[in-house]
């Protein structure tokens, strides 16, 4: 019912609906890159989806795969090929033709080792060259060395580029194409007049003549801005900033339920980390983590600091994955009592209300996190008193991030860190270099040569079976077994999950934030400005 | 001047005696979160309100006051001894010692104390209790704020050095230890005295400054640095007006230091 009020409402909007006008957000920082293939900055990515034309979409809203240059495709020879079938009748923005050649010209760019890109890398399933085979104008194959799991979605990242086009990555298919950029102060895309989708009457898409991004670092003024109606969304915002609208226009703020952010935090396991033996072996022991886990109240966590726009985390994947999700079968429950008696169970005693191990040393540790976080800094507060409920003392310390950083990546001089994890990407694929013992960013004890434990080496197993699959439910039985393990072992005590919030402006009509990014403007073609009265009856 | 001087006093001694006596006068713990009363206005039992977190902030201001209190007096006496101690022998001794000591005040002035300070504030050891976590950011500041004063001592040694009172004494057949202790040391107490009361309000606002970009005290210790946080955020102010307490009680507490300077030092 709901969906068909909102295609009701799209249908309107789009009969109503004039060509034209500015759409105005803000990017958080500076683009890094122009060049679609070598993206890897927020500000270049949000220019890439506006401009990118992509063979495959994953729709925002559904999550599943929907046709976009291509109208058809088939993945064979047991997952290491895909056969492209394509949309005739479409044009670059500089009115060069899209054909098979520029498939095998963007896969040929994309493979080059000597463009580092890394949206190159996730298509990288072994030792071999990439080919591409051009059947037809309006067919082609890519082949690969081995079998890449989640293949299609990969996709989703790839704007294709026009081989005959003298502007090479500049000439583009998407809704939008890069007019103007002022470096420091905005980037200026206007309408891609040769773009091709039409929406229900035949009217050739977007409906916008152009959106300006704004580079703006400070949230405040974004927020200050948005609220005078010189921007007309905000894509992420923060809890107590959607509050705090939600108290004075709630029909401004979206809450689009949870994101596939989360925070979490952890025990530094790395043998060679310096800091005193007896405190490893607390931080080894499953005991010690699930009992912490345990006497950490997650819901009052949502409750205060996200205002109860977060849901208590239950493990690596988000709710907001459909797929991929795994509810745990024993979920943490807040249960502090019970916690400190498993450490009791476990040789740990009381004296004078504080916690001692068997050799006598205080339960005390320190936990790091990045210093102007105020989300942060305000858990960090809420674990050290939970915590000194069950007699652990907890020293937070705020470091720069670029402290923090060496601190946890480089010298490992650290206990306890808290911090956030940002999923990109629903394919549980992108999380290689976490979960893989041997993995840089396998945070509690990374780049290891033999995995230090046999859950350890579990996982390893797991995870390279799941990416050597292409059965996707057989790849989600793999993965199902890799959350139940981390569930288990707690090597990472995820503690909430943030809900995806955006705000809009009443102008903006036929906006539907998702929960994956980019939440507020996934269809950008189809946004419409609108004077207010009008937007507030539709939405 | 002598009337607002003696009230400055009043004020400052009333403030002093009741942040000393926090643990009597403070309503509860000040870092107790109570949780069900996140946020709230001022009330009978949380006469400022409480903090995001549902912390008393009566109870914080109150702690806060105390350890900013004490400890910039603490860090702005030892910045003013290192003071006097480089830059006044520097100043009676002139020739290339006052070279020297000159080129380092220069360097030490042109260094950025906030990027310095997070490089301190990173080699520190993580594990350091958040009391002497605060102990050891004002020992920072007061180790790396004697330039500044350091320089305008040394003038005012170097003019001493010079003036005819010390041509007297010389003449005398005073020199050494005895010229400086007797003869410098007391007619530059204006000015020592003056450094440090100006010194004292600038540490009080250099750990706000840093407690506004969460590097100053660490959780849940509060200070006036972390307690004006909150101050960041225009929009609180307006539906919040009390969390500008501390900030209150901070321009009180400089401007009493302000009045403190005798007029005759003022001059000077």
């Amino acid at each position: 019912m709901k969906r068909l009020l909102l295609s009701f409402a799209f249908a309107a909007a789009s009969l109503m609906a004039q060509w034209g006008g500015e759409l105005r957000f803000c990017l958080r920082s500076e683009p890094k890159t122009f060049h679609p293939l070598q993206v890897e900055d927020d500000a270049s990515e949000t220019v890439r989806y506006l401009t990118g034309g992509v063979l495959i979409r994953v729709n925002r809203l559904t999550q599943a795969l929907e046709p976009e240059l291509a109208t058809s495709w088939k993945i064979t020879q047991h997952g290491t090929a895909i056969v492209f079938q394509l949309r005739h009748n479409v044009t670059f923005s500089d009115g060069t033709p899209f054909t098979a050649e520029d498939v095998a010209f963007t896969m040929r760019a994309l493979m080059d080792p000597a463009l580092h890109s890394a949206t190159g890398d996730a298509f990288r399933s072994g030792s071999g060259e990439v080919r591409t085979m051009v059947a037809a104008d309006d067919r082609v194959t890519i082949v690969f060395p081995a079998p890449v799991a989640g293949l299609e979605r990969l996709f989703d990242q790839v704007p294709m580029l026009s081989s005959r086009s003298p502007q090479k990555d500049m000439a583009v298919a998407g809704p939008f194409v890069l007019d103007k950029y002022t470096p420091g102060y905005e980037v200026l895309l206007k309408r891609n007049s040769h773009y091709w989708k039409t929406d229900a009457t035949g009217r050739r898409l977007p409906y916008l003549d152009a959106i300006r991004l704004e580079i703006q670092q400070n949230r405040e003024i974004e927020v200050a801005r948005f609220q005078r109606g010189e921007l007309h969304l905000i894509n992420s915002i923060e809890p107590e900033v959607f509050h705090r609208l939600s108290a004075q226009t709630p029909s401004l703020v979206y809450d689009a339920g949870p994101s596939l952010e989360s925070e979490m935090m952890w025990f530094n396991q790395n043998p060679s980390a310096a800091i005193p033996d007896y405190k490893k072996a607390w931080f080894r022991s499953k005991i010690f983590r699930r009992a912490i886990s345990a006497s950490i109240n997650r819901a009052d966590m949502c409750r205060v600091i996200y205002f109860g726009h977060a849901q208590p985390a239950t493990g690596p994947i988000s709710p907001a994955n459909r797929f991929w999700y795994r509810a745990p079968s024993k979920p943490q429950a807040y249960n502090p009592a019970e916690a400190r008696q498993r450490l009791l169970q476990d040789g740990f005693h009381l004296e004078d209300g504080a916690l001692h191990d068997r050799e006598g040393h205080p339960v005390e540790f320190s936990l790091v996190t990045n210093a102007g976080n105020k989300v942060r800094e305000r858990m960090a507060a809420m674990i050290q008193q939970d915590l000194e409920a069950i007699g652990i003392k907890v020293n937070v310390v705020t470091l720069d991030f670029r402290s923090l950083i060496e601190r946890i990546s480089q010298n490992f001089r650290y206990e306890a860190c808290l911090l956030g994890l940002t999923n990109y990407d629903l394919d549980p694929n992108s999380q290689m270099n976490v979960w893989l013992s041997s993995a840089s960013n396998h945070q509690w004890y990374p780049s290891q040569a033999q995995p230090a434990t046999v859950w350890e080496a579990e996982i390893d197993r797991l995870m390279r079976a799941q990416a050597s699959t292409v059965v996707r439910e057989k790849r989600k039985q793999y993965f199902d077994k890799v959350q139940e393990i981390v569930s288990d072992e707690a090597p990472f005590l995820y503690l909430v999950t943030k809900n995806s919030l955006s705000a809009l402006s009443p102008k903006l009509l036929n906006a539907s934030p998702a929960m994956i990014r980019p939440q507020a403007y996934w269809n950008a073609e189809n946004l419409i400005l609108s004077p207010a009265q009008l937007a507030s009856n539709v939405r | 001047m002598k009337r607002l001087r003696q009230i400055a006093i009043g004020v400052l001694a009333l403030i002093f005696a009741v942040s000393l006596f926090a643990n009597f006068v403070a309503p509860a713990p000040y870092a107790m979160q109570f949780r069900d009363f996140v946020s709230s206005p001022a009330s009978r039992h949380f006469l400022l309100g409480t903090d995001e977190l549902g912390r008393d902030r009566w109870s914080r201001l109150l702690y806060g006051t105390r350890i900013s209190l004490l400890l910039a007096p603490a860090a702005a006496l030892l910045s003013t001894i290192m003071a006097v101690l480089i830059g006044g022998i520097a100043g009676y001794l002139g020739g290339w010692w006052d070279r020297i000591v000159l080129r380092i005040i220069d360097i030490f002035l042109s260094i950025p104390w906030l990027f310095l300070f997070l490089i301190v504030r990173a080699m520190l050891p993580l594990n350091t209790p958040p009391l002497e976590s605060v102990v050891l950011t004002f020992s920072v500041m007061g180790l790396l704020g004697w330039a500044a004063p350091a320089r305008i001592i040394r003038a005012g040694a170097q003019s001493l050095r010079n003036s005819d009172l010390v041509l007297h004494a010389r003449a005398c057949g005073c020199r050494g230890l005895r010229l400086l202790l007797v003869h410098i040391a007391p007619n530059l107490k204006p000015v020592v005295w003056a450094q440090f009361w100006i010194a004292v309000p600038t540490f009080i606002l250099g750990e706000a400054s840093l407690g506004l970009i969460g590097l100053g005290v660490a959780e849940p210790l509060p200070s006036w640095g972390n307690l004006l946080r909150e101050l960041a955020n225009p929009q609180v102010l307006m539906s919040n007006p009390w969390v500008l307490a501390p900030l209150g009680v901070l321009v009180v507490v400089v401007s009493c230091f302000q009045f403190l300077l005798p007029q005759k030092e003022f001059a000077q």
